[in-house]
């Protein structure tokens, strides 16, 4: 990050990073002519917030540019690698950060461009063959040490990791990120009645509640709230925030564990700071773009941000 | 032969009494699965997960990512059906060193379809990655705990709970993808697994008296299925191959061994005993046996079958036969 950077208050670098997150993956949609584009909307400032304020981490380990993909995991195979080195080396007192909705991944990649833990040039690779930055990420991917893609396994996965963590004494805490359409799936349920039953609290959930999953409007796919009350029922300890609120995001994780899974709902807007988006409401789950207008429209969109940015 | 209780029960707080870093899980079937004494005796070393087996395999491969070797106990349909995906993405693609115990495989439980695993062998090896054990006895029980935590990678054991036998030497422990060698002969290969090898060896006896020379396999390593000792047993039966397992026709044992037997270019007859593609239903042990066409007077008309030859070896014949421990290979002929 640049100095003039460095001397913005953290809650006006969350804003800084979030609206670069959004300005990049705009740019990688326009070059694709596809992407995550609404994810990287709502999520920009819950993502930011946990790798400026919230998570503890050190400098990344992994190369700027992301190496080649390894060949998958087996006995046959010792260099076999996770994207886990971009949240930096694994100790008892820093924290772990776990994706669960692996279609993020552009949002992460971005991310860990912004905050200076991967090389723009990174992203080159999305979704080129042979690549770790896959298009829904693996545990090789860059930010990423589970393989995540099939919902709802990763907040299981972060488990097992924190009860070997409480049982060895570390102070680290374990951040899962979740999509509220993961809260549809049992096991979800199944992990949050774990988590409270062994009072789990050095697990803490952001969740990125933008109402919308692949069919449209979570509400008309299948309802999930009020999710506060499920989950508080199932005994978590819940904040419900605006999800573009940096103060509000990290509030939550500043509190002492008190032996409740932590869990933050960031109620998210899927077309933040992209108002041009609204009118392709309720389908924003993926964007492709319809033809050269509304693709010109888009690129007109990201000058006027770049410009406003002074990038 | 010599019938022993709760082998796994006691074997299991033996063997993790100096590995700290063995941990239980369980989905509210801890004592049906024999996890109860460990339960007891090590109660931090525990984790209960309630009737949750996503969650519980899962969190298995969390925990094997930090050094911890989670043996998951419950019955077998529920670890492959109700978790598969599960197994797949958190345990399996990692290579984890997740143990996966499974209880009442086939038509070992009463409980009827939901319960019966008789596919488990076929998904399973289906699985990169995947070892799959089988127990047949009590030896087998006891021993398979050492060739599980050798693997570097996930395990699925088909284990065997309750009254079982003795059928090979305590002092022979299960071998990894090595067979044990029961009888040696010619005229036919036949190559069991499970429970379904103490039947065999009823019809072995009785066959044996009446001049039928067999080369008698028990397997318990079904992947990886790379024993050598497998295809020299069928390259030198001169009528065929014999299978015989509990699990389905399709998928396991028997389609393992035509496997390799078609790669290696054995042309012999091959003919699989086991659950002939269908759903079972709750009833015993010794039922299903029959109606499936699991029991030693099955393998008794498929021998008749490849021969060409009728026996006269009634059923009063094979209930006749009282089973001693069987010995090393090298003792093998003194049956």
């Amino acid at each position: 990050m640049s100095n003039q950077a460095q001397s913005l208050t953290w809650q006006d670098q969350v804003h800084r990073v979030a609206r670069r997150i959004r300005m990049r993956v705009l740019e990688h949609t326009l070059n694709n002519n596809g992407g995550y584009l609404s994810q990287a909307c709502s999520s920009a400032e819950t993502l930011a917030t946990l790798y400026l304020k919230v998570m503890n981490l050190g400098p990344s380990e992994a190369p700027m540019v992301p190496p080649p993909f390894p060949g998958v995991p087996g006995p046959g195979n010792k260099n076999y690698f996770t994207g886990a080195a971009y949240n930096g080396p694994r100790a008892p007192h820093l924290d772990r950060f776990f994706l669960s909705p692996a279609h993020y991944a552009l949002v992460l990649y971005t991310t860990l461009i912004e905050v200076g833990r991967m090389a723009p040039e990174g992203l080159a690779q999305f979704n080129q063959d042979g690549s770790t930055v896959e298009m829904i990420g693996a545990e090789h991917s860059p930010g990423m040490e589970v393989t995540s893609g099939s919902l709802a396994q990763a907040l299981s996965q972060a488990i097992g990791v924190a009860i070997a963590r409480r049982l060895r004494g570390e102070a680290g805490r374990n951040w899962v990120f979740m999509s509220d359409g993961e809260f549809q799936e049992g096991q979800t349920w199944e992990a949050m009645e774990f988590m409270s039953f062994y009072k789990l609290d050095n697990i803490g959930i952001y969740v990125d509640v933008n109402g919308q999953q692949c069919d449209g409007k979570t509400e008309t796919v299948m309802n999930i709230e009020p999710l506060k009350a499920r989950l508080e029922a199932f005994g978590a300890r819940v904040f419900q925030v605006s999800g573009h609120d940096p103060e509000a995001l990290a509030a939550p994780a500043q509190l002492e564990p008190d032996g409740r899974p932590l869990v933050v709902l960031a109620y998210t807007d899927p077309c933040r700071g992209l108002d041009l988006l609204r009118s392709r409401a309720p389908k924003l789950h993926y964007v492709r773009f319809t033809g050269p207008e509304e693709r010109q429209r888009y690129e007109a969109e990201l000058r006027k941000m770049q410009a406003e940015e002074g990038v | 032969m010599e019938l022993l209780k709760r082998v796994h029960a006691q074997n299991l707080v033996k063997w993790a009494k100096d590995k700290p870093n063995v941990v239980v899980l369980s989905a509210d079937l801890t004592s049906s699965s024999e996890a109860d004494l460990f339960r007891d005796t090590y109660p931090d070393r525990f984790y209960s997960f309630g009737i949750a087996e996503q969650n519980m395999l899962s969190v298995a491969g969390g925990m094997a990512r930090e050094g911890l070797y989670p043996f998951v106990h419950t019955f077998a349909v529920f670890i492959y059906r109700r978790a598969y995906d599960q197994v797949a993405m958190s345990v399996a693609y990692p290579n984890l060193p997740v143990r996966m115990i499974g209880f009442l495989p086939g038509i070992l439980t009463p409980g009827g379809a939901t319960h019966q695993a008789i596919e488990d062998i076929a998904v399973m090896r289906a699985l990169p990655n995947m070892t799959i054990l089988e127990t047949g006895d009590a030896t087998d029980v006891e021993s398979v705990l050492d060739v599980a935590h050798a693997i570097d990678g996930p395990v699925y054991v088909r284990m065997l709970r309750g009254e079982i036998p003795r059928l090979f030497d305590a002092g022979e422990p299960m071998q990894f993808n090595r067979a044990r060698v029961l009888s040696r002969g010619t005229d036919l290969a036949l190559i069991t697994s499970g429970i379904c090898t103490e039947e065999a060896m009823r019809a072995t006896n009785v066959l044996k008296e009446r001049g039928v020379s067999i080369q008698h396999l028990h397997v318990t390593t079904l992947k990886p299925f790379t024993d050598p000792t497998v295809l020299e047993a069928a390259a030198n039966a001169k009528y065929g191959v014999i299978t015989m397992e509990n699990h389905s026709i399709l998928g396991g044992l028997g389609t393992a061994v035509a496997e390799v037997m078609a790669e290696a270019g054995i042309g012999k007859r091959l003919v699989r005993i086991g659950i002939p593609d269908v759903f079972s239903h709750g009833a015993s042990r010794q039922y299903l046996m029959k109606e499936l066409g699991l029991d030693a007077t099955a393998l008794v008309r498929k021998v008749e079958e490849m021969i060409g030859q009728r026996l006269n070896i009634t059923e009063d014949d094979l209930a006749a036969v009282r089973l001693t421990a069987v010995h090393s290979d090298a003792k093998a002929e003194a049956l």
